[in-house]
């Protein structure tokens, strides 16, 4: 174990029953880190999160806090608070009550309490609230809320379950930057539970992929973006164009993929497959290129028919299809995409190098 | 009744009007006996007849002169509001655990929990009347209050089950995860959120022992409820008095009852309202 772990999952198991939420799950959490957990629905992210909180306990395995096995310790003896999806606020006590709560549970005294409260009803910018009822509160108030209600008692980790899922998309933005402040300036370790793939990659230090109860690939953003570690991560994220075939020695030396698409050169990182085994390569929408004639040098070129062509602000992503209807997309600024003829059904040639095709697990 | 709603439907005058007046005849219906013995109770005639009489308060002086009527009180109200803090009590046990516990055989626990009201009141009546009997309880207050508590409890429970099953279920979860132990959480969490439906609880459960009379009048002896001691007057002679103590248990369930009802509804909605302004 590193040193500046804070937090261990060591093959850890959860089962409802005979159904299997979290599968062996070995990771690590360090301090003061942002980590984002973030996958389809029902693969085991709250689960993960309320293991830790100590609201479920491991079917198998060890979860450490600071080295030390929490298994056994009932929730309201871990300093993990959480911040709920639904945020859970106490309706019937005002805002400072709600944050004064975990002072008063911890029997610290009233004036201690008051400050505490002071301090972090400011720190949100929530003081003008603090004789407001919960319900005369608008969504990012009560967030904030929520917030202070957790930080209250200073604790090495906040775990947060989809906090923002309920607000509209203006304001989710604005309580990004809100949440990715509180944790650079206070040191916090956050554990941060969600669908979007834009909170994690804009927030997070580190971000976990789960799908089905398994960790799919834990890296940093730029890591998982550029080179998916598996073919459900690819698929997952939604920025990469796939190829999948039989290894081969290439003509030209290296390694080739023979695919329905044409061979493949592979080049850049790892260690490449053996010979005669399936490989699947990934390759960035916009790392992939578009010409009208085929470029010089004539490896990994693909021929290519446009079916379609999306906006969405700077850049455009263009549809295509293989003559084996496979689909590919490439996403580029206006500019870059301004010379092509790009009506429906022209033909086109798409390629890559081979340095940014990256090789996946096979599953 | 047409609420702000129902008017924008584009419904006839005519139907609006008839289904008012319908709904005033069904409240006639229901409050005319209860209205005549109103007006009855201040009538200085002995028998109810039209015209009236002149207006007088000799009945009520009759009650309050008899001993028995204010015995018969006095044992109403200690077991009424036994009746209510214990049947409260033991309603929200069995609500909570309803809320809180997943177990083999809960839809029969439930069921049996909700039963006593649907038992006829003549059985339930005989029956405790013979298990009380045969362990010498029957014949006291003790005795109605451990019959009413059978029949009070259910509406306790049914009442604060409902007010639960509207708590956010991570309510409880998040007051753990913020260092407060169960019982700390029962006390500063779940007793704060029921505390509406455990009013109302306590204040329809005292009513219903208030009124109630067939099960009081098999287990009561000699310490009869005032009820069991009208039917004791009806018995005797026909008079005006049991128009007057009629008035004013109905007035003192009434006050109970809506006591409830606004402690059920209006605070209830109170904490759930949304906030619709944005920041
Ligand atoms: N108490 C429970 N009893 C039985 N099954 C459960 C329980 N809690 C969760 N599950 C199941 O475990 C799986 C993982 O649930 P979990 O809530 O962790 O998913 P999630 O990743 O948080 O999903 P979402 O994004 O929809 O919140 C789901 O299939 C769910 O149905
Ligand atoms: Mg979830």
């Amino acid at each position: 174990m590193q040193r500046d772990t804070l937090v261990s999952f060591e093959g850890v198991v959860k089962r409802f029953g005979s159904f299997v939420a979290v599968q062996k799950m070995d990771f690590e959490i360090r301090k003061g880190e942002f980590l984002a957990i973030m996958g389809s629905s029902g693969c085991g992210k709250t689960t993960t999160l309320r293991m830790l909180a100590g609201l479920e306990a491991p079917s198998e395995g060890v979860i450490r806090l600071s080295g030390k096995p929490i298994n056994d310790l009932p929730t309201w003896s871990r300093d993990t608070p959480m911040v709920w999806q639904s945020l859970a606020l106490f309706p019937f006590l005002n805002v400072r009550e709600n944050v004064e709560f975990a002072l008063k549970m911890r029997g610290i005294g009233k004036v201690e309490r008051r400050r505490r409260a002071e301090q972090w009803l400011d720190r949100m910018q929530i003081t003008e609230f603090a004789d407001r009822n919960i319900a005369q509160l608008s969504g990012g108030q009560r967030q904030r809320v929520a917030l202070a209600r957790s930080l209250v008692v200073e604790p090495e980790i906040l775990l947060l379950d989809e906090p923002l899922s309920a607000l509209d998309a203006a304001l989710k933005v604005r309580m990004q930057s809100v949440l990715k402040t509180l944790q650079r300036e206070t040191g916090i370790t956050f554990v941060y539970v969600t669908h979007s793939q834009s909170e994690a990659f804009s927030m997070a230090d580190r971000v976990v992929i789960m799908s089905r109860g398994v960790i799919e690939q834990i890296g940093t953003p730029q890591e998982i973006y550029r080179a998916p570690r598996t073919r459900f991560v690819a698929d997952f994220l939604g920025s990469s164009n796939l190829f999948s075939g039989r290894v081969r020695p290439g003509a030209a030396g290296g390694v080739e993929l023979e695919t329905p698409a044409g061979a493949l050169k592979l080049g850049g990182d790892g260690v490449m497959p053996a010979d005669g085994t399936t490989a699947t390569v990934t390759v960035l929408d916009t790392k992939t290129h578009l010409s009208v004639t085929p470029p010089a040098r004539s490896v990994n070129v693909v021929p290519v028919r446009v079916v379609g062509e999306e906006f969405v602000g700077a850049t455009a992503t263009v549809y295509l299809e293989t003559p084996q209807g496979q689909e590919i997309r490439v996403q580029k600024g206006h500019d870059e995409l301004a010379d092509l003829p790009l009506g429906i059904g022209q033909d086109l040639f798409a390629w890559w190098e081979p340095k940014d095709g990256h090789l996946v697990a096979e599953a | 009744m047409s609420g702000s709603g129902a008017e924008s439907i584009n419904r006839s005058r005519g139907v609006d009007w008839a289904l008012k007046g319908y709904i005033l005849l069904a409240y006639l219906f229901v409050f005319a006996p209860i209205a005549a013995s109103f007006v009855f109770s201040f009538n200085s005639d002995r028998f109810p007849s039209i015209p009236l009489g002149s207006f007088s308060l000799e009945w009520y002086e009759a009650v309050a002169a008899d001993p028995l009527v204010w015995q018969g009180l006095r044992n109403t109200l200690v077991v009424g509001v036994v009746v209510g803090v214990i049947s409260t009590l033991l309603g929200f046990g069995a609500a909570y655990t309803d809320y809180r516990y997943k177990f083999a055989g809960k839809q029969v626990y439930l069921a049996l929990a909700l039963l006593p009201p649907t038992i006829p009141v003549i059985i339930l009546g005989l029956a405790m009347l013979a298990y009380l009997s045969r362990i010498n309880l029957s014949g006291n207050a003790l005795s109605v209050i451990i019959a009413h508590v059978v029949v009070c409890a259910p509406f306790a429970m049914a009442i604060i089950r409902l007010r639960l099953s509207q708590m956010d279920p991570a309510l409880e979860p998040a007051a753990w995860n913020l260092g407060a132990s169960e019982w700390k959480t029962m006390r500063h969490v779940i007793v704060p959120f029921t505390k509406p439906a455990i009013l109302g609880a306590l204040f329809i459960t005292m009513a219903v022992s208030f009124d109630e009379f067939a099960v009081a009048w098999f287990v009561s002896g000699l310490n009869e409820t005032l009820p069991v001691k009208v039917l004791g007057f009806l018995q005797g002679q026909v008079s005006p008095r049991i128009n007057a103590i009629g008035t004013f248990v109905f007035v003192l369930s009434m006050t109970l009852v809506i006591l409830a009802q606004l402690l059920l509804s209006g605070k209830g909605a109170n904490d759930r309202a949304p906030a619709d302004d944005k920041e």
